[in-house]
């Protein structure tokens, strides 16, 4: 009964699972449709028909949030590659060619895009291109890359220094094959947990920036972008700012407790010293 | 030390110009002209030429960042295209909200999270480590917008206690300009809290196992007192680094935050400005922002170093 153990996996899996599920199953199905307005039945509270109630528009919240899971996952997912796909070959670089120009060069850049949050990156990309989901994507994704180069780096390094790898080197395989053939598969496992986490970070980052109107823009629905329409009529329509914000937050919570899970089922020795 | 601190200075120094190129080629890359926006479309040619070399606008762009690099370093940001106003000025207005409002809620993330991280780690597995552990958990997984707007809800809708947003000015007294910035400092300090606690805790765990904990209970001090004289202060090293870190998403976050309380701070300028297409001030903004964060993490590592002496030759 070893998953019993991994309690945090299971339950933040389950969680998690629970909004890909809505987001995957929006395409073909939602009990209402989110494009259409239906005005004479605006702002009803939760029904058994509308379970989670309407807007303003009397759109049906449970089926927006339903599509708005596409537009979180699909901007965080994709930000999360952008960070994996570029930060890891320059981790893996940086850690081959250890103390060289290169090396110096690499780290150097990573600390420049440190400097800028990602809010600062989607500011200015904004005010160059204008609002739209494609640029939260780019300004998560850029602010993932040092995140993922940095960690690939500190991996390699250690892994470098390993018997298995002089073998390797003694054999004469050159250092680009040694990173990928040796190295990567090693920190997979370190490389998942932090995807995980930049996954559930992404989530949080695409709902502040669609808040704040430099994200997706309407017609799709997102949740970011829910919540700030529900802003004016929180007095006499609260729940219109419930459902969206417990969607961010559950669906958060669960890829935190998942990663939080995978990391101690990957390394048992860490969650004996933690809890 | 000094060796290692004019090291970082230069490593400093050099990542801000680079930062300040990269916002100004950015920016440098947006279709059409300042000035020809300013005046609407009948503007006659002549007109916009005058106010294209009024605004520094009818140079090359390597002077132009050069007059844009100078200025700064001189404390002249440029005249705001809509405004007409100097930069700086408006800035320095929208700071006096944005700046007390990272530290209030710095402070109160501070105030939170130690108290909560020393017991969750001093009585680990106990109901209180738990309910910490529970409570951050949940914490960090709460957008602090939409906690600020449930605050909103509950505090200033319901109760009354305090006001939905907007902010008196602090001519109308300190307790005034504080109590609006309390709601706002909350929502901010909270994932904060809930991340520095969690930071705290496993640290201080990390500390209470090592060997020189065992040798002063040893030598007879009582667990409180090897909790004070030993353990926190090892433990603060990594604490200290994430407060350094919180600090630059504080000055993020309170640029969103400011939005659900229609604070007049930096964060409405900076989006009023990428409306109105006022690109030096959204220009100015961004480098402020990115020196803040970058005079942080340098002051951050500059403290560690001092702390442990290990780090100046790692480095």
């Amino acid at each position: 009964m070893r998953w019993l153990q991994h309690r945090n996996l299971w339950l933040g899996a389950m969680l998690a699972a629970v909004f890909v599920a809505a987001a995957l199953i929006s395409f073909l199905w939602t009990p209402f449709d989110v494009t259409k307005l239906n005005i004479p039945e605006k702002l009803q509270t939760p029904s058994m028909e509308h379970w989670f109630g309407t807007d303003h528009f009397g759109r049906d919240i449970f089926s927006m949030i339903m599509v708005g899971a596409r537009t979180s996952i699909a901007v965080a997912l994709v930000a999360v590659s952008i960070g994996i796909v570029a930060g890891v070959p320059l981790g893996l670089a940086a850690a081959a060619r250890h103390d060289s120009p290169l090396d110096e060069i690499i780290m150097r850049s990573n600390d420049l895009v440190f400097a800028f949050p990602a809010l600062l990156i989607a500011i200015m990309i904004t005010a160059i291109f204008g609002p739209s989901a494609i640029n939260a994507i780019i300004a998560i994704g850029i602010f993932n890359i040092p995140v993922f180069a940095r960690l690939s780096r500190a991996a390699a390094l250690g892994l470098w220094t390993r018997e298995f790898i002089l073998a390797a080197r003694v054999a004469g395989k050159s250092a680009s094959r040694i990173s990928v053939e040796h190295i990567l598969p090693n920190m997979l496992n370190l490389l998942i947990v932090q995807g995980t986490i930049q996954f559930s970070l992404g989530i949080l980052a695409e709902a502040g920036l669609s808040y704040v109107g430099l994200g997706a823009q309407p017609p799709i629905p997102s949740w970011g972008r829910m919540l700030a329409e529900s802003q004016t009529m929180i007095t006499f329509a609260p729940h219109l700012a419930l459902f969206p914000g417990f969607a961010i937050v559950f669906t958060v919570l669960g890829l935190n407790l998942f990663g939080d899970g995978l990391r101690d089922y990957f390394d048992p020795k860490i969650s004996r010293g933690r809890h | 030390m000094l060796r290692y601190a004019v090291r970082r200075l230069l490593s400093l120094s050099l990542t801000l110009l680079v930062a300040s190129l990269v916002i100004f080629v950015a920016i440098e890359i947006v279709p059409g002209d300042p000035a020809a926006y300013m005046l609407g479309m009948n503007a006659a040619p002549d007109t916009v030429a005058a106010l294209r070399a009024e605004l520094g606008l009818d140079v090359g762009p390597v002077q132009r960042y050069l007059n844009w690099l100078g200025g700064m370093l001189s404390g002249d940001f440029g005249t705001s295209y809509t405004y007409r106003t100097p930069v700086v000025d408006m800035i320095g207005d929208r700071l006096m909200i944005s700046l007390p409002l990272a530290l209030y809620a710095l402070t109160l993330s501070t105030l939170i999270a130690f108290p909560a991280g020393i017991i969750a780690a001093t009585r680990r597995g106990s109901a209180a480590d738990v309910s910490v552990m529970g409570v951050t958990q949940l914490g960090v997984a709460i957008p602090n917008f939409w906690f600020a707007m449930l605050l909103v809800l509950v505090f200033a809708i319901n109760l009354r206690w305090f006001s939905a947003g907007g902010f008196p000015g602090w001519d109308q007294g300190l307790l005034a300009g504080i109590k609006a910035l309390t709601l706002p400092a909350i929502a901010l300090a909270l994932p904060q809290a809930s991340i520095l606690a969690r930071v705290m805790r496993s640290s201080l765990l990390d500390t209470l196992d090592e060997d020189f904990i065992r040798t002063a209970r040893a030598k007879g001090l009582s667990t409180r007192q090897t909790l004070w004289r030993h353990a926190l202060r090892n433990a603060l090293i990594p604490v200290l680094t994430i407060i350094g870190l919180q600090f630059s998403f504080l000055l993020a976050g309170a640029i969103i935050i400011e939005n659900v309380f229609f604070l007049p701070g930096l964060g409405r300028l900076v989006f009023q400005s990428i409306s109105q297409r006022d690109l030096i001030v959204v220009e100015s903004v961004v480098m402020l922002l990115v020196f803040a964060v970058v005079v942080v993490t340098f002051l951050v590592d500059l403290a560690y170093a001092a702390v442990d002496p290990r780090l100046r030759r790692t480095n």
